[in-house]
């Protein structure tokens, strides 16, 4: 490849701008819809500049309970957060070992990962279902149910998280040298310590990352929550719930509400990403470099 | 880890299997040997032949779209992929771009869904626009709440699917096979069929097993950009889970899977998964 760049670059440019456009500028439309004026409608032009919109999602009149299903999927999304990122890293860590069970542990996680939703998570509601059969009939006065946030949906969204975390963990351990942690044992450390002064500060750019995708994909996910998380709705499926019945902008402003979560939490893991890369650069060490 | 997956993952699937041959009535299920979900099904299939039943409609259907949204998320994921791995050069582009188009990806799925219809609606802007031009009189019915939107949103969520996979095989793809193509004499076009189309064939067949098996069970794009009209595998579950029926919901998560998996086991003919992270 010479140094004048041929003509394909510039068509393969145009195809990828479009693309970039195509993924973005339907969402650009609806953040801007969403501060339609009071008389506005669900479709451009704009009837002038204002926060009504922005103000009934708060004040909920004509919604369901929007406020409290923020905090739910805001609860759960860091439950699935914390969760993802310990299982990962020490799944991680043993993987770098061949241990009995790890193929298949390896291919139990693709599976998860590419399973249709919907059969996982009528499966879990199934074994839910049948759990409280099973105790209401071994006598349990007034049971309900074990469904739940925190009991079924929370294994739900980890089916879906924690094979991303995996995968994340393959690929940094591909690339990372393991004669660090044979020096560090070398001069004595003991294994916790070899962990935590070595092998944590290399790979936490990335740990982070794996944070990243934990909240973000429990944050957004629908098809497993459907069926999974008992009485209560997560922000997801209440607006999946308005799609069919809202007819106002106010479903606009919900979402642009939510996406300014999920874009404050890309942009403050970044921030700590490129802040830890910073950090390792300084320290001259370039292992564990990159997300994915 | 183990723990989660068994308890979550793959007990609930041995549930789905086991329950789908329970019988049951309106209202709950009944745990006795019984082939009523299956045969509920595919009620009235054998009678209407040789027309074809409505589930076995559904499902090629169901194929239909599949086959539709592979295509051009690999056509697209492709181009995009191709030009990040060769013609982006410098190694912070390349990350800046690849983010670029990772972002919307963890934003939420409804709402990328829902910012079609500001668009596509009968008086969106695609139709002003046409109307304004003058090439139609009349607002296009079939912009929203039809197949067409529905392929054109499963293209706009899950074309990342193939991207990533795509571009982490050809950016492994030694620089000096392209020279020595280019010193032989090959065209462009050459080089990229007979030497970077087979090396980047694994990220193709994972990102195209990814692609397959979401669109396979999907129920919430189909649900919302198809105004709840357009049946699928995945919203037969659906509606027969609202039904609690559930062994009738489990049979067809099970014909369902292995649809599925007769996909993927014939694409991982191709490739081993595992050698390529």
């Amino acid at each position: 490849m010479g140094e004048k760049r041929p003509r394909s670059f510039y068509l393969l440019a145009a195809f990828f701008t479009a693309y970039v456009l195509f993924l973005y500028g339907p969402m650009f439309a609806i953040y801007i819809l969403s501060f339609q004026g009071p008389d506005g409608g669900l479709t451009f032009p704009m009837n002038g500049v204002s926060l009504v919109w922005f103000g009934k999602v708060f004040s909920g009149s004509g919604i369901v309970d929007i406020g409290a299903a923020f905090k739910r999927s805001l609860q759960l999304g860091l439950v699935v957060m914390v969760c993802t990122v310990a299982l990962s890293v020490s799944a991680g860590m043993a993987f770098r070992r061949s241990f009995r069970g790890a193929t298949f542990l390896f291919y139990v996680a693709i599976a998860s990962l590419i399973m249709p939703s919907i059969i996982t998570s009528l499966g879990i509601a199934l074994e839910f279902r049948l759990l409280d059969d099973f105790i209401i009939k071994s006598g349990v006065g007034d049971w309900t149910t074990a469904m739940g946030l925190f009991t079924s949906g929370l294994g739900a969204h980890l089916t879906w998280t924690l094979p991303f975390g995996l995968l994340i963990m393959f690929a940094i351990f591909n690339r990372f040298d393991n004669r660090l942690e044979e020096a560090a044992r070398d001069l004595g450390a003991t294994p916790w310590q070899t962990f935590r002064h070595v092998v944590l500060p290399i790979i936490l750019p990335s740990v982070v990352g794996i944070g990243l995708f934990g909240f973000t994909l429990s944050w957004d996910e629908l098809a497993r929550s459907s069926q999974t998380i008992g009485s209560v709705n997560t922000l997801p499926l209440d607006l999946q719930g308005l799609t069919t019945t809202v007819t106002k902008p106010d479903i606009y402003a919900l979402g642009t509400l939510t996406s300014a979560v999920s874009f404050l939490v890309i942009f403050l893991a970044l921030v700590v990403i490129l802040v830890l890369q910073a950090r390792q650069r300084r320290h001259g060490s370039d292992a564990g470099k990159g997300m994915v | 880890m183990m723990l989660v997956f068994s308890l979550f993952f793959l007990l609930p699937l041995l549930l789905v299997t086991i329950v789908s041959a329970w019988d049951y009535n309106e209202y709950e299920m009944i745990p006795a040997f019984s082939m009523r979900g299956y045969s509920d099904t595919f009620e009235g299939c054998i009678a209407d032949l040789p027309n074809l039943c409505t589930i076995l409609k559904t499902y090629l259907k169901t194929l239909k779209l599949c086959l539709l949204t592979w295509v051009l998320t690999l056509l697209i994921g492709f181009t995009v992929a191709y030009f990040l791995a060769f013609h982006v050069r410098s190694k912070t582009w390349q990350i800046v771009l690849t983010l670029l188009c990772t972002i919307p990806f963890w934003t939420s799925n409804v709402i990328r869904m829902i910012a079609w219809i500001p668009l596509l609606g009968r008086n969106g802007l695609v139709n002003r626009g046409l109307e304004g031009a003058g090439l139609i009189h009349q607002p296009l019915e079939w912009l929203l709440f039809s197949e067409f939107s529905v392929v054109l949103a499963l293209v706009h969520l899950f074309t990342f699917f193939m991207v990533v996979p795509i571009f982490n095989s050809m950016i492994r793809i030694d620089r000096r096979l392209i020279e020595a193509a280019y010193d032989a004499g090959a065209t462009g076009w050459q080089t990229l069929v007979n030497i970077i189309i087979p090396l980047a064939k694994p990220g193709i067949v994972i990102g195209s097993i990814f692609v397959i098996t979401i669109v396979m069970g999907d129920f919430v794009t189909i649900g919302v950009m198809g105004g709840q009209q357009i049946a699928s595998a995945g919203k037969i579950i659906e509606a027969r889970l609202n039904a609690l029926q559930f062994p009738a919901a489990a049979a067809n998560a099970v014909i369902l899977l292995g649809i599925t998996i007769l996909i993927i086991s014939a694409l991982t003919r191709i490739v081993d998964i595992r050698k390529e992270l």
